[in-house]
């Protein structure tokens, strides 16, 4: 830890009693090969609408510290606004609907990482202010600070910019409510360091990083109460207009791999260290 | 919590059950038109759980005429199903042996001598002679080559869409509550529990999920399935001693390849006589291709992956693949007693429909069909039931569903097809006449053979080696083997003659990286082994150790003391060790030593 930032602002303290909105999108089940292609409406990943989707891993961290921030201060409550194909939402939806209580809001759209970043957060942020009730006085803005799906790195900034919260934090790591209902973020800054900002109240926006919380365990009863809502959301996902027009991909290519399976167990730390050194210097 | 109707696994079973019932829940205008007797105001509350992490996963490809599933869906576009195509050639493949390893009686010796110096009038090319015809039986034109995994994916979109149901993927069913005689709902596994499954962090007790209908569609080796058989017993004269597991990899033919999609091969004689083989072409250039191995092949090695390469390398196999790619990879056991491994199909509150109720065809080698069918049928009845505003009994199951079965096509074809294969019990020569002879008198005459569960009739590993490889040899294998926690079969297979497999880290892979690259294979935190070692005991005694031998995760390995040892996250849930083992158990003699209970996580893969 480095420093601690105040961010003091014009806002009024607040019971924290938070709106918290997520934005989180599929991607492909980060197990399985993926390949670009060339198609007619420019990149793509081969078999894309085969490949089982996922909440984005960050976006997950994201999920899983606001459902816990919301159970933490009674009253708050979690969004998830997903923007992606409707099929693979609903697919991704009955696995994570077992995870957290929240309310969709879907929008149907493309979830490639081919896209536009201010496209997609013109569409992300649009959805949140068109969420009933919203209060930008209690609103935390939560995302990833990247994306297992070719992160543009800045969408999230781009939906605050929209939404005009200017408090931003990338990489963040935690959050807590301090005594005076102030909120105390830790987020990852250069060196390996973390900085401590705190900030009087919301809007804020936070781009997480890994988060600490684990994925919660399925829960069933969590799922069917949710998913009262998540079906119907589904059913009026409206079509987001998300894309590349006038972008020109001049080539995509994933970062070259080298692949050796070794499986072993109970190895010492310094021999593993050891031998991923060794593996290294002799490619 | 209640529900009206809760399913147990989400397969083609019941994705025609709940597709059927889905289409008459609601009205068009999203109205109730089936009100739910649990929550009154509701519409009928229909719940289904699959263990898998996803719909889809961990199945596997098929060929099929696709009966039912066109009366289901009459306006069926295969271009809306990914991977599909219509049957487009179909061919069987007599395969030779090039490499003069596998392990053929005298007679089909003899017969391969005589095809390979008439090759050129039989059309002999690359080791292989295609047979002259396909018999009736099996012929599958105008039928769809399919990946199971791809249509469940499509399937449960439907139904899901249709917000009249809800699948629970990542959600493995421990036990049904059976009470009073009938069957009052399930229980979902504990989680947050140790490998032996005592509460630990985050312990989360599995749900109870009450209601007035169980339907089973847990498959052949599904652990709800097996439960209801002890506890209500099999029909008499039934029986499930008659198993195969199907391995098979989806692969991107290389542009090469000439073959169209909707291509279907089957091959027969190697790389053991009684390993058949398939090879089905789907869209996009790819293909999914395999082995099945039989419980009837009396080999304690019997080895599916190891086997699988030598298959996929026969010349008239590998010219097709050469250059090609592995996409995908796994693994399921067949339930190969058909017709005569039917259970009760229903009784107070519960239901069985799909292939772990005796639905599979083993004449036609036709199963995914036929489990859909079943899952009409059931979605009739329970509908007819509803009307009737009837409780789920099982008078009324009986009226409602099992008659609408017993009038139907699966149950008279499979009634022909029930003792089809019993001839291979005596080896394979009777028992490809047999199939033959069935087949072609639609089940009047067959070849006789007595079906034993596979710890009754498999040898020991001596046995099987007698005149290949010595006692002593195969006891110092077996021993080097067990001090480096592996299985013996490579090394066993190596010394009677097959050569190494030349790994090209595309196609031809370590099993290691077929369950990481090809099946993905995951096992999520906080569950309990699912796979259980009754009589340790009597493990460390077992000479044979098939359950090591076939795993197909390399998840069974040797470990401490002689015994085997289980990793589940290696397990891709493929149900072989429940019936691979050579162990009789003494307290239920028709099974072995292990027990397979229902368990999270597998392949991550939805093209198989």
């Amino acid at each position: 830890m480095r420093a601690r930032a105040d961010c003091t602002r014009r806002k009024t303290k607040l019971m924290p009693e938070y709106q918290i909105v997520v934005c989180g999108s599929v991607v492909p089940d980060p197990l399985q090969t993926l390949e670009p292609v060339s198609g007619p409406a420019g990149p793509a990943l081969k078999n894309e609408m085969m490949l089982p989707a996922w909440l984005d891993p960050w976006a997950g961290h994201a999920l899983y510290e606001a459902a816990g921030l919301a159970a933490k201060n009674p009253g708050s409550k979690v969004w998830l606004v997903a923007l992606g194909p409707k099929a693979k939402l609903q697919q991704a939806m009955m696995t994570l609907a077992q995870k957290a209580p929240f309310e969709l809001v879907a929008l149907d759209g493309s979830a490639s990482g081919f896209t536009d970043a201010t496209e997609t957060a013109t569409a992300l942020a649009e959805a949140i202010r068109a969420i009933p009730g919203i209060d930008p006085a209690r609103l935390l803005v939560f995302g990833g600070w990247e994306s297992a799906s070719r992160g543009a790195g800045a969408t999230m900034q781009i939906v605050g910019e929209i939404l005009g919260i200017t408090d931003q934090f990338q990489g963040v790591d935690e959050i807590g409510t301090e005594a005076d209902g102030s909120l105390r973020i830790l987020e990852r800054i250069e060196g390996g360091q973390h900085q401590v900002s705190i900030c009087e109240a919301p809007p804020v926006l936070l781009g997480w990083a890994t988060g600490n919380l684990p994925e919660p365990r399925n829960n069933p009863q969590v799922g069917m109460a949710n998913m009262r809502a998540i079906m119907p959301a589904l059913q009026k996902a409206k079509p987001a207009k998300v894309g590349a027009d006038g972008v020109k991909f001049h080539s995509v290519s994933l970062p070259k791999q080298s692949r050796d399976t070794k499986v072993v167990k109970d190895l010492p730390p310094d021999q593993i260290a050891a031998e991923i050194v060794d593996w290294i210097t002799n490619k | 919590m209640e529900a009206d109707i809760v399913c147990v696994g989400f397969g083609p079973a019941a994705g025609g059950f709940l597709t059927t019932l889905s289409r008459a829940i609601l009205n068009e205008d999203g109205s109730t038109a089936i009100e739910s007797p649990a929550a009154p105001g509701l519409p009928l509350q229909v719940l289904c759980y699959e263990r898998a992490d996803d719909l889809g996963f961990g199945v596997s490809g098929a060929v099929t005429r696709a009966r039912g599933l066109r009366e289901s869906f009459p306006d069926l576009d295969s271009a809306q199903i990914p991977m599909t195509a219509p049957v487009k050639g179909e061919k069987i493949l007599y395969l030779l042996d090039p490499v003069g390893a596998s392990r053929r009686p005298v007679l089909m010796r003899a017969a391969d001598a005589a095809i390979r110096v008439m090759g050129g009038i039989l059309g002999v090319r690359d080791d292989a002679m295609e047979l002259p015809w396909t018999p009736d039986f099996l012929d599958k034109h105008g039928g769809l080559v399919l990946s199971m995994g791809q249509f469940n994916q499509w399937v449960g979109q439907q139904v899901m869409g249709s917000g009249a149901v809800q699948i629970w993927p990542g959600s493995p069913v421990g036990e049904a509550l059976v009470e009073a005689g009938g069957v009052a709902g399930i229980r979902l596994v504990d989680q947050g529990v140790t490998k032996e499954g005592k509460p630990a962090d985050g312990f989360l007790p599995g749900m109870e999920v009450r209601a007035g209908l169980t339907v089973v569609a847990d498959g052949p080796v599904g652990a709800i399935g097996r439960q209801l058989d002890k506890a209500f017993g099999i029909p008499d004269g039934h029986h499930a001693h008659d198993w195969a597991l199907g391995m098979k990899f989806v692969v991107d033919l290389p542009e090469t390849c000439e073959l169209d999609p909707g291509t279907v091969l089957h091959t027969l004689g190697y790389p053991e006589p009684e390993i058949f083989g398939f090879f089905y072409v789907h869209p996009n250039r790819v293909a999914s291709m395999g082995i099945f191995v039989p419980s009837w092949f009396d080999n304690p090695a019997r080895t599916a992956y190891r086997y699988l390469q030598h298959w996929m390398l026969h010349p008239a196999i590998w010219r097709h693949v050469k250059g090609g790619r592995l996409r995908s990879w796994g693994a399921k056991t067949l339930q190969e007693s058909g017709r005569r491994g039917e259970p009760r199909l229903a009784g107070n509150g519960y239901a069985r429909i799909g292939e772990g109720s005796g639905s599979t065809n083993v004449l036609t080698n036709s199963g995914l069909d036929e489990a859909w069918t079943t899952g009409v049928m059931l979605a009739e009845g329970v509908l007819e039931i509803l009307k009737n505003k009837q409780p789920f009994t099982a008078e009324n199951l009986e009226s409602a569903y099992v008659s609408r079965r017993r009038g139907s096509w699966v149950d008279k074809e499979g009634r022909t097809a029930a003792r089809a294969r019993d001839g291979f019990q005596r080896g394979i020569i009777p028992g490809m006449i047999g199939m033959m002879v069935t087949g072609l008198t639609k089940g009047f005459v067959s070849m006789p053979g007595k079906p034993m569960p596979p710890h009754r009739r498999v040898p020991d590993l001596g046995e099987y080696y007698r005149g290949r490889i010595p006692p002593k040899e195969i006891q110092a294998i077996r021993r080097e083997s067990d001090a480096r926690g592996i299985s013996a079969h490579d090394a066993l297979m190596e010394r009677a003659g097959w050569p190494a497999i030349p790994f090209d880290g595309e196609l031809l892979v370590s099993h290691q990286d077929a369950l990481l690259i090809g099946g993905k294979v995951q096992a999520p935190a906080g569950y309990a082994d699912h796979v259980e070692f009754l009589y340790p005991g009597d493990c460390k005694s077992c000479g044979s150790k098939i359950c090591i031998e076939m795993c197909s995760g390399q998840a069974i390995y040797p470990g401490e003391n002689g015994r085997p040892a289980f990793d589940r996250e290696k397990c891709i849930h493929c149900g072989a060790c429940l019936w691979n083992c050579a162990r009789g158990n003494p307290k239920d003699p028709e099974n072995g030593l292990i027990e397979f209970h229902a368990g999270a996580g597998g392949l991550h893969s939805a093209e198989n």
